[in-house]
């Protein structure tokens, strides 16, 4: 057996389609980002090698620090409402008696579809003229709130973040939900003949122990909104004036359009270490929480 | 009391009910959309069932914007990467969690890392590489990139399901006089086919809906996916509700379909991806 399981040949075989696809395609690009990035170069010929310049520009660059801005409201909205929301329905779908499976089925549809779908959808919902929420609004006599809802400064943002809480609420309400369930039933029988109520229960027993859970769906949220590409690449492209762009945006327009690839690989390289020191400072957070418990 | 908890509860079982419509609503009005022509969509007629049905929405998407062939090539490219993605995952996973070498623990850790790699931080670096390899608009151009990000979660779901399988039935099938290759082919893949359903579903929903690479990578017709090929449409079909509306319900049936009969193993599928990921 274990002359079997030395075999050099076979375990050459295995590993190494697996190990060279991901240096190949993952960690050596990674670090030719990291290289474009020093350089100011526009695809053509070769570039100049600048330092740590594109950077400092980055810091100066208003349409830049709008971006971060926006998709710092993104990840407001993802965690101070979608996570609640869905927190709210995983406690409740959790302790109703019929209907459990139907709901979690139909929440958790929209999960599945492209962002390409979603974002097609959505922008067609929110037309001014032919538009679903419109014509809804129409019927219901309220002809004054309707407007163009992606085509104005004021609404936009906003209406770029209710197709992604529509999408994502019930994969965190899933994710949440098999969570609570996993909690034995004997913590909530003892909580009953200790006399808390539904409400007790929920703040004081259910929610402290899904904190593991509670922290995957936070982490998962933020990455996602820090992250956020299709959906508004699709819904406004960043527009209008820019108010829904954000960096990953920002970064393949700076790159595919205007072919700065300096400027744009210092922009990805951002997100990279944005997406890296958020989820450091989360696992940090939620480990003194832990302590303090 | 007994009353008021039954009003209670019809009362929470009308809220949700109203979400559940929020959720699917939506998608039942771009069905009606993809039904209509314009006369009606502009007449007035947004948000009702169409007058008539017209299908011929669903023909002229097929036939005139491409839409078949987008369909055929998400169909092969998915196909591919999920093959291969099960291959090398599992290959990998089984020299990981049960042959003795050096190094396999590290590997290990490597691949994990690939988990936290946001695709945003490869794209250019793999556009420049690919179109010098002359694999841009090629099928290879998706099929690669989509293998290297499924890796790592397919590598972590197949090792911790290995791990959990005695190793009794390789012993035995060694003694056997199986040799290595036998054991994974013929003893361990067959055990391992929950975590091969769980990888699949999670590879198909990621590499049908991708569209950063697909849109990077591809821009002859020939080639494009669903995704990608819908962007196009969409720029020549503005004014065209109908046919647009074909073409996402062309690209969202296959994946809806595999959740209605799946429902329970795709949720899984995607829960476990999100946990571990």
């Amino acid at each position: 057996m274990k002359k079997i399981l030395s075999d050099k040949k076979a375990i050459t075989l295995f590993v190494c389609p697996t190990i060279l696809i991901m240096l190949v395609i993952v960690v050596v690009p990674i670090f030719i980002s990291v290289y474009y990035s020093l350089l100011d170069w526009d695809g053509l010929g070769r570039g100049t090698f600048v330092g740590l310049r594109n950077y400092m520009e980055l810091a100066g660059d208003e349409r830049f620090v709008n971006s971060i801005k926006n998709s710092l409201l993104y990840v407001a909205f993802s965690l101070f409402i979608q996570l609640p929301v869905s927190l709210l329905l995983a406690l409740i779908v959790a302790n109703i008696k019929r209907g459990e499976k139907f709901y979690r089925t139909t929440y958790f549809i929209p999960v599945i579809i492209s962002g390409v779908v979603i974002g097609q959808l959505w922008q067609k919902i929110y037309n001014g003229d032919y538009g679903l929420l419109n014509a809804v609004l129409g019927s219901l006599h309220l002809e004054h709130l309707q407007q163009d809802w992606l085509g104005q400064e004021t609404t936009a943002l906003i209406a770029a973040f209710i197709p992604n809480l529509w999408q994502y609420v019930g994969y965190h309400m899933l994710i949440m939900y098999a969570g609570i369930k996993s909690i034995s039933p004997e913590i909530y029988e003892a909580a009953t003949i200790d006399g808390a109520d539904s409400r007790q229960i929920a703040f004081k027993v259910t929610i402290p122990l899904l904190k593991p859970v509670l922290e995957v769906c936070v982490t998962f949220s933020l990455i996602g909104a820090l992250k956020i590409f299709d959906l508004i690449y699709v819904l406004t492209g960043g527009g209008p004036f820019f108010t829904t762009e954000v960096p990953t945006i920002y970064m393949y327009k700076t790159i595919f359009d205007s072919f700065h690839y300096g400027y744009g690989s210092a922009i990805s390289i951002f997100i990279i270490l944005e997406c890296f020191v958020f989820t450091m400072l989360l696992k940090l957070f939620f480990r003194n929480k832990e302590e303090q418990a | 009391m007994r009353t008021m908890k039954n009003v209670k509860s019809g009362v929470l079982h009308i809220c949700l009910m109203a979400i559940a419509f929020m959720q699917v609503f939506p998608l039942f009005w771009l069905f009606g959309f993809s039904l209509k022509d314009n006369s009606e969509i502009f007449g007035g007629n947004i948000a009702g069932l169409p007058q008539n049905w017209r299908f011929s929405n669903y023909v002229s998407a097929f036939n005139q914007a491409n839409v078949l062939q987008y369909l055929l090539n998400s169909i092969l490219v998915t196909a591919a990467t999920i093959v291969i993605t099960i291959l090398f995952a599992a290959t990998a996973s089984y020299a990981i969690q049960r042959m003795i070498w050096k190094g396999r623990g590290a590997a290990m850790k490597g691949i994990l890392v690939g988990m936290m790699v946001p695709i945003h931080a490869v794209l250019l670096p793999l556009f420049l590489v690919l179109s010098k390899m002359k694999l841009l608009n090629t099928y290879w151009a998706l099929i690669i990139p989509y293998v290297a990000f499924g890796l790592p979660l397919a590598v972590y779901l197949f090792s911790s399901f290995m791990v959990s399988i005695p190793k009794e039935m390789e012993e035995a099938a060694a003694i056997d006089g199986c040799d290595i290759y036998k054991l994974f082919f013929r003893v361990m893949l067959p055990l391992i086919r929950p975590a091969i359903a769980t990888v699949s579903i999670f590879t198909f929903i990621s590499s049908w809906n991708e569209l950063m690479f697909a849109v990077t990578f591809i821009n002859k017709q020939q080639y494009k996916t669903l995704t990608v090929g819908i962007m196009s449409m969409v720029g020549a079909y503005t004014t065209k509700w109908g046919e647009i509306g074909a073409g996402l319900m062309i690209a969202t049936v296959p994946t809806v379909v595999i959740y209605l009969l799946l429902s329970d193993q795709v949720q899984n599928s995607l829960v476990a991806g999100a946990v571990k990921g």
